[in-house]
């Protein structure tokens, strides 16, 4: 699928996972995104482009409530994930990013075992009943993470030790350990070398089949590659989204034709 | 491109050799070099700085350890000891029989000196009760010979230790220049000899009039007890203020307040504390004085602001991608704490607090106002309870009574002191850095 044009992508109709209306997040006194409106569809990847300081990456971290952490952050307007307002009063932020995992910009193991990173989130979430239940989760987050073969032989060895590639996809793995809906990637590929990104975008791919994946990325041939929708953000605003293939054949918006062709960004 | 080729200095540039030096460049090389040279010698003079003080701790603190003793070999048989209990003076009938044999002992190694009951008075002090009492215990020993160790006057004690010296004498009732012919005798023919000072690290403080009894181990215990207060009280409560200012409290002006006012408390002096522990603890909560439990609680609070500031920076270093990661696969943030956060921020937090503790060891001046003053340490506290309640002081407020103490043989005890306090202090040292090694991960 790597080599077909983008506009040829087979894109198909899913059902809304998370819809966001009339975001608006605010840094203190700054108006980070404005009035943002965005359907992010299940099953389905969405890539999120845009120049450095766009706020793309700030409305990815508003999606499973990461901005909570930072004191001057406020965010208003209605983000449904399920239909149910993520930012309802009795939402636990705990519970919902369990639903909605994220994969950061740099991979961040703990510095454990492999075993050990995988294993955190299901322990704390009291997912495996005995120890050869999370064996079990373990493996199969592995294999969902592309990574089973090459750490098979040393589960026990640090996380900390693999390769940046290695590394980013077991934070995959562990991020789709706790069994989430939605799979968050802030810039997944940005720290790493080409052929590491290849088998993340491989990966991502294939996540495709159980998840909603975000993925915010600087590279648009990254998104062109891996999504089937995209949303272009500028400036704080959501300029243009649709179809991936349309967005980057046909745009309809004068911003994000500059951007596409390089003159803005 | 046309101004250049006009331009006659860009037609011919300024060609210089790689292998000769500029100016500027020698004078840029030349100032590193200086610059080197300021910190080598900085570094110098610290180290020459380190050896004096080292050197002149050990040249005056060492003889602390040594004490001259007289070793002699006396035998009571049944009859004398009836006869001695049965005089009106017992203790000088002992001395008399003690002098006996130490005259024959002395002449068997063919020495004549002549000596009487008073010089060796002078000498040993009062060896008659010390007699007496050794065979009222031990009854079964009369009649065969028993090696008495004897600890000499401090005086004799000065004379090997170059205190006194016969120039330099002053006769008095204390030591006449005869007697150190004796006892120049009895070291001859091997009675009196110089031992390790046992009683220097496990005694207690004696009083004025006798250096020779003095020794640290009660303060010791008292440094011991106040250093459990502390760490008992000053690491759970500094550990726990820290996590919360540091991972949970907003940030506002009232945690502003309080981090600024924190910084200040590190810098207050000690002896700040000390009052504030005297009126607070001693006359508005009646804890007894001069207890180690009121010790331990002004070190504490002396302490606190060491370990939060030191807690808060290991916490601070450890990077927040962590915190993000735990966060991300839906940990509460305790949780993220607590399993994340905390292992790494450990080495950080125990080193600051081993640094805090081992600044409280070596704090003198609130316990001095507590009243843990050096010759409160007059015995060793009976049971655990008792070790916090009664009365003590600690190694540097016993350093500080001996330092202040007129008669110079105390002098040498201040420095023996100071070399049992710095073993402590090293010691700490020494478990804060193998923590650390053991504690430290990478990520």
């Amino acid at each position: 699928m790597y080599d077909a044009p983008a506009s040829e992508q087979k894109v198909t109709q899913n059902t809304t996972k998370i819809a966001a209306h009339k975001v608006q997040v605010f840094y203190g006194d700054t108006h980070a995104i404005k009035d943002v409106d965005v359907q992010i569809e299940d099953k389905t990847v969405t890539a999120f482009i845009g120049p450095s300081g766009c706020g793309k990456s700030t409305f990815l971290r508003c999606l499973n409530r990461m901005n909570d952490t930072i004191d001057i952050c406020r965010v208003e307007g209605d983000i449904l994930l399920d239909g149910e307002d993520i930012y309802d009063a009795k939402v636990d932020p705990v519970q919902l990013r369990a639903k909605v995992g994220m994969v950061f910009q740099k991979p961040n193991p703990f510095p454990k075992s492999i075993y050990d990173n995988i294993a955190y989130g299901p322990r704390i979430h009291g997912l495996a009943k005995n120890k050869a239940d999370l064996d079990e989760i373990v493996e199969k987050s592995l294999r969902r993470g592309a990574i089973w073969d090459e750490v098979k032989d040393r589960l026990h060895a640090p996380g900390t030790g693999l390769s940046g590639g290695q590394q980013q996809r077991l934070c995959i793995a562990r991020a789709v350990a706790t069994e989430p809906e939605v799979l968050l990637m802030d810039e997944p590929c940005s720290a790493l070398d080409p052929i590491a990104t290849g088998q993340v975008e491989e990966l991502i791919d294939e996540l495709r089949e159980n998840y909603s994946v975000v993925i915010v990325t600087h590279s648009m041939q990254q998104a062109a590659r891996v999504s089937q929708k995209t949303a272009f953000f500028h400036l704080g605003n959501l300029v243009e989204y649709g179809e991936t293939g349309q967005i980057f054949t046909n745009p309809v918006d004068k911003r994000t034709e500059s951007y596409i062709t390089g003159r803005i960004g | 491109m046309t101004d250049a080729a006009t331009n006659p200095g860009a037609a011919t540039p300024r060609k210089s050799s790689l292998l000769t030096l500029d100016d500027r460049t020698r004078r840029r090389n030349a100032s590193e070099a200086r610059f080197k040279a300021y910190g080598i010698t900085a570094i110098a003079v610290a180290l020459f700085f380190l050896i004096v003080l080292l050197f002149s701790i050990l040249r005056s603190g060492l003889p602390a350890y040594t004490t001259t003793v007289a070793d002699v070999e006396f035998t009571v048989t049944q009859a004398q000891y009836e006869e001695a209990e049965s005089q009106l003076f017992k203790t000088k009938a002992y001395e008399q029989l003690f002098i006996a044999q130490l005259q024959d002992q002395l002449t068997e190694s063919g020495m004549q000196v002549e000596f009487d009951a008073a010089a060796i008075e002078r000498i040993m002090g009062k060896v008659g009760g010390n007699i007496r009492e050794f065979y009222q215990a031990n009854p079964d020993q009369l009649g065969q010979p028993v090696s008495f160790e004897l600890s000499s006057s401090s005086r004799v004690d000065g004379y090997y230790k170059g205190r006194v010296t016969r120039e330099g004498l002053q006769e008095s009732r204390f030591l006449q220049l005869s007697d150190l012919d004796l006892v120049d005798a009895l070291a001859e023919a091997g009675i009196i000899r110089q031992a390790f000072n046992w009683n220097f690290i496990t005694g207690a403080d004696s009083g004025v009039d006798n250096p020779g009894g003095a020794g640290i181990g009660a303060s010791v215990v008292g440094s011991f007890f106040m250093m459990l207060v502390v760490l008992f009280l000053a690491l759970p409560i500094g550990v726990a203020a820290s996590i919360y200012l540091e991972e949970f409290a907003p940030k506002n002006r009232w945690t502003d307040l309080i981090e600024v006012n924190i910084s200040n408390l590190a810098a207050v002096p000690s002896i700040v504390f000390g009052i504030l522990g005297l009126a607070v603890f001693i006359q508005f909560m009646h804890l007894p004085q001069s207890a180690p439990l009121v010790g331990g609680l002004v070190l504490t609070l002396m302490t606190l602001p060491t370990i939060i500031i030191s807690t808060r920076a290991s916490l601070k270093a450890v990077p927040p991608s962590i915190r993000d990661a735990a966060l991300g696969v839906g940990a509460s943030k305790m949780q993220a704490v607590f399993h994340h956060v905390l292992p790494l921020a450990m080495p950080g937090i125990l080193t600051g607090t081993i640094i805090g503790l081992a600044q409280a060891l070596g704090e003198t001046a609130p316990l001095l106002l507590i009243g843990m003053v050096g010759f409160v340490a007059r015995g060793y506290p009976d049971g655990i309870a008792a070790g916090f309640v009664d009365p003590n002081s600690a190694m540097p407020a016993q350093i500080y009574t001996w330092a202040a103490r007129a008669d110079v043989a105390f002098y040498e005890k201040a420095w023996g002191g100071i070399i049992i306090l710095l073993l402590f202090l090293m010691t700490m040292n020494i478990i804060a850095i193998i923590l650390r090694r053991r504690f430290e991960r990478r990520w």
